[in-house]
């Protein structure tokens, strides 16, 4: 599905302030693999996720999602075929707007100049059933007036409204109080599987990281240290998980938000 | 005060009001001071008087519109493709504007339409026999600004429209509902100067003259028509914001004649304008700021520091 091949990435070439945030980086992703990603302060993790989204294009290497060659494609070419969550739940809706203006931008539907109709609405007013949250009521609101897990969870269901081939979540229950981090890691987790899709997610909860979905990354230095699935996966412990990245890395995790309990 | 004066500054209140229409779309919706106002208001104003007076009124129209078009589709490209601040590209379009609109005008800085046909006069006939009579000059004015009003609000609904809107709000979610917002941005700019150079168009053609300086001033005008329509309608939905728009354009010019009245000094009208926008602004800032500032005050009196 995501093919990332000898990517390298360079911030400020040039200038003092030069920073080789990866060189030779290169990732496969089946269809359907649920990726949790984690890594020591300044690993890439985030820099791996704009590179895949567009923000920036790479120095060397390409990227191909399914099947496309999107390397040089605009950031909002590829929003077409990737969602995306981040940690501030801000970023994904427009504050101003109401919550069913925001789901129309998001359903991307009908013509330029087509209004939202009855039908959609009928259709929004589902899906935010489903949240639990009492949105489908509140849907002529602006969406500034909704607390942040509300806003994530609206952002998560405006980001598979149209069901993406990849879905990257940078850490974003990581701003939500614990109880509502649990619903909307909770909706993630159905809303990825029924719609079966390829999903990368950047945690700093160790357990977190190996309860959900089929494969673990470690990051360190721009390098994927550690890559697990399986069999091995199944049997790991966030212990062995630490031991392993020592290895790999040829030092301590470090990464200040990290939480080795859960 | 008399009522011929009440009556002038509705007319001049409708007529403006489009322009405040205008930064409606740049300024609040897509959050871009587009300061090319004046320079596109004049544009409009001379674009529209020459095909006029080449006679074509009604055409005169559509042309000024067009030409709106052109000078807010180059003010676009030099702040979304030219990595130009935005404040700064409305500048330099409006600065290049001036020579534009005298060479529009053949090289003078002033054309007068007392004997042309323009929109006015056309209807002026029309109505001639009916109890409309004479108030060719109200009539036309507000059939524009309601057809505007109405063609806006459904525009800014329009699944562009909200793109647009959106853009101004927060372009990071435009760009993840796979829109370009420099293609949204570019749109809202086209649109906005097209509003503002029949703004222009249409004033011109009331007054019967235009020169250089039309527009000169006018951002600021229609930035305090604005923000005082904004305080006055609230913040309801995008019809009561866009009629709070001409509400306010015509506060505005209330408040301008009135005070003209009573020191006789027109040429004051740009510092009133001036001062409306600075207070505007200033004055719900200051508010929110009030209760830290006074316990600032009180601090520093106990203390004796300063």
């Amino acid at each position: 599905m995501l093919n990332i091949s000898h990517v390298s990435v360079t911030f400020n070439l040039g200038t003092v302030n030069e920073k080789k945030v990866f060189s030779d980086l290169s990732l496969h992703l089946d269809p359907g693999d649920f990726v949790t990603i984690i890594g020591s302060n300044g690993a890439g993790k985030s820099t791996l996720f704009n590179a895949i989204a567009g923000d920036f294009y790479t120095d060397a290497g390409s990227i191909e999602l399914n099947g496309q060659d999107v390397t040089f494609a605009p950031s909002y070419r590829r929003a077409r075929h990737i969602g995306r969550l981040f940690q501030d739940p801000m970023r994904g809706s427009a504050p101003h707007m109401t919550i069913e203006e925001n789901l129309a931008m998001a359903a991307g539907s009908g013509g330029w100049f087509s209004h939202l109709n009855r039908v959609d609405r009928e259709i929004f007013r589902e899906k935010l059933a489903l949240l639990d949250m009492g949105l489908e009521d509140r849907m002529r609101q602006p969406v500034g007036l909704l607390s942040g897990g509300q806003r994530q969870a609206l952002t998560l269901l405006m980001s598979t409204m149209n069901p993406p081939w990849l879905l990257l979540l940078d850490e974003h229950t990581a701003a939500l109080d614990p109880a509502t981090a649990e619903k909307v890691l909770e909706i993630t987790r159905k809303v990825v599987e029924e719609g079966k899709i390829t999903t990368m997610m950047v945690t700093h909860n160790m357990r977190q990281a190996l309860d959900l979905g089929n494969r673990t990354l470690m990051m360190d230095g721009g390098r994927i240290v550690l890559d697990i699935k399986g069999e091995e996966r199944s049997r790991m412990t966030v212990d062995d998980l630490l031991a392993q990245f020592k290895m790999g890395a040829g030092k301590n995790l470090d990464n200040d938000r990290m939480l080795l309990s859960d | 005060m008399s009522l011929s004066l009440i009556q002038t500054a509705l007319e001049l209140g409708l007529i403006c009001s489009l322009t405040t229409l205008a930064l409606f779309l740049s300024y609040s919706m897509l959050n871009v001071c587009d300061l090319s106002t004046d320079g596109c208001f004049t544009l409009g104003a001379v674009v529209g008087a020459v095909v006029a007076i080449s006679g074509h009124p009604l055409l005169s129209i559509p042309a000024a519109m067009l030409a709106g078009v052109c000078s807010g589709y180059i003010t676009a490209f030099l702040q979304t493709r030219m990595g130009i601040n935005s404040l700064l590209a409305g500048i330099i379009v409006n600065t290049g504007l001036y020579s534009v609109n005298i060479a529009v005008m053949g090289g003078s800085s002033l054309l007068n339409m007392n004997k042309t046909d323009t929109v006015f006069t056309m209807v002026r006939e029309a109505l001639s026999n009916t109890p409309l009579a004479g108030q060719n000059k109200l009539t036309v004015s507000l059939i524009a600004v309601t057809l505007l009003v109405i063609l806006l609000t459904l525009f800014l609904n329009t699944r562009l429209g909200m793109a647009i809107r959106a853009t101004g709000d927060n372009p990071d979610m435009v760009r993840s509902s796979s829109i370009n917002p420099v293609f949204t941005t570019t749109v809202g700019l086209c649109v906005a100067n097209s509003i503002t150079a029949l703004s222009g168009c249409l004033l011109a053609q009331s007054q019967k003259s235009v020169n250089i300086d039309l527009g000169s001033g006018m951002v600021t005008i229609a930035l305090a028509s604005l923000l005082i329509g904004r305080t006055l309608m609230g913040k309801g939905s995008i019809l009561t914001q866009a009629i709070g728009m001409v509400v306010g354009s015509f506060a505005f010019r209330m408040v301008y004649t009135v005070a003209l009245r009573l020191i006789n000094k027109p040429f004051l009208l740009k510092l009133i304008s001036s001062l409306i926008v600075v207070l505007a602004i200033s004055v719900p800032y200051l508010k929110e700021q009030w209760p830290t500032i006074r316990r600032r005050l009180a601090w520093r009196k106990e203390k004796k520091v300063c």
